[in-house]
């Protein structure tokens, strides 16, 4: 299992702030994983329509989408940063 | 990188106290010749923001403001350097992000406190939302070009 943790709009477009994901082993990098859970439902749809946009990180370090996911105990997806 | 600089990063809900901060860096020494303070403050935007909420990810915040400030670290001799960022709703003229470099000279002091600035702002997980005045759905604030650029332009001068 995969904890995946959402933030900002991501978060309230999804409609929860985590969840536990068992993922297929066709899903090998950060790309693929958008990819898929963009398919699971309308609402991942909503947050996910366009993936180019949606910043990823694994276990608190920002990856790019090419990343491989292998490994990763926590994923989160966030729109770009609007801190300071 | 000067032998002992641990820089110190805090995320918090309450304010936070800037001569406190400055004199953290600078009390029971004699060396600091340069100490330079950055404040981000909320804006009203013109009357219509009634404030803004501030989330963040709990962990990477602090992980990823600390890599920053090593960075900074590793590029200026400073001898101390902080960094505090607000989290949860904070309203017109309140503080939300504080940062302190202190160095020997002043142009250290400023370059670190704007690099640490520059990257804080693309890649610090904090998301800012917007609660209006007149009570209607507020928006998530957009990231701005000029943010990222601002933090690659430290790529091309060194």
């Amino acid at each position: 299992m995969t904890k995946l943790v959402y933030f900002a709009w991501v978060r309230e477009r999804i409609g929860k702030p985590e969840e536990e994901v068992f993922l297929p082993s066709t899903v090998e990098t950060v790309a693929d994983l958008l990819l898929w859970l963009k398919a699971r439902g309308e609402e991942y749809e909503n947050a996910l329509q366009y993936p180019e946009v949606i910043r990823v990180a694994i276990d608190h370090e920002h990856v790019d989408h090419r990343e491989k996911i292998a490994g990763a105990r926590e994923i989160a997806l966030f729109p770009p940063m609007t801190g300071g | 990188m000067p032998a002992g600089v641990v820089p110190m990063v805090r995320i918090q809900r309450q304010d936070f106290d800037i001569a406190a901060e400055i004199g953290r860096l600078t009390e029971g020494r004699t060396d600091v010749g340069a100490v330079v303070t950055f404040s981000g403050l909320c804006r009203d935007e013109a009357g219509a923001l009634a404030a803004l909420e501030l989330e963040h990810y709990p962990g990477m915040a602090e992980a990823e403001i600390a890599r920053i400030a090593e960075e900074a670290l590793g590029r200026w001799p400073l001898m101390g350097l902080s960094a505090i960022h607000r989290f949860g709703k904070i309203a017109p003229g309140e503080n939300i992000v504080l940062v302190v470099a202190a160095s020997a000279h002043r142009q250290v002091a400023f370059e670190a406190a704007s690099f640490l600035m520059d990257y804080l702002k693309s890649r610090a997980p904090f998301w800012k939302k917007e609660h209006r005045v007149d009570g209607s759905e507020g928006n998530w604030v957009d990231a701005k070009d000029a943010d990222d650029q601002a933090a690659a332009r430290w790529n091309s001068s060194r």
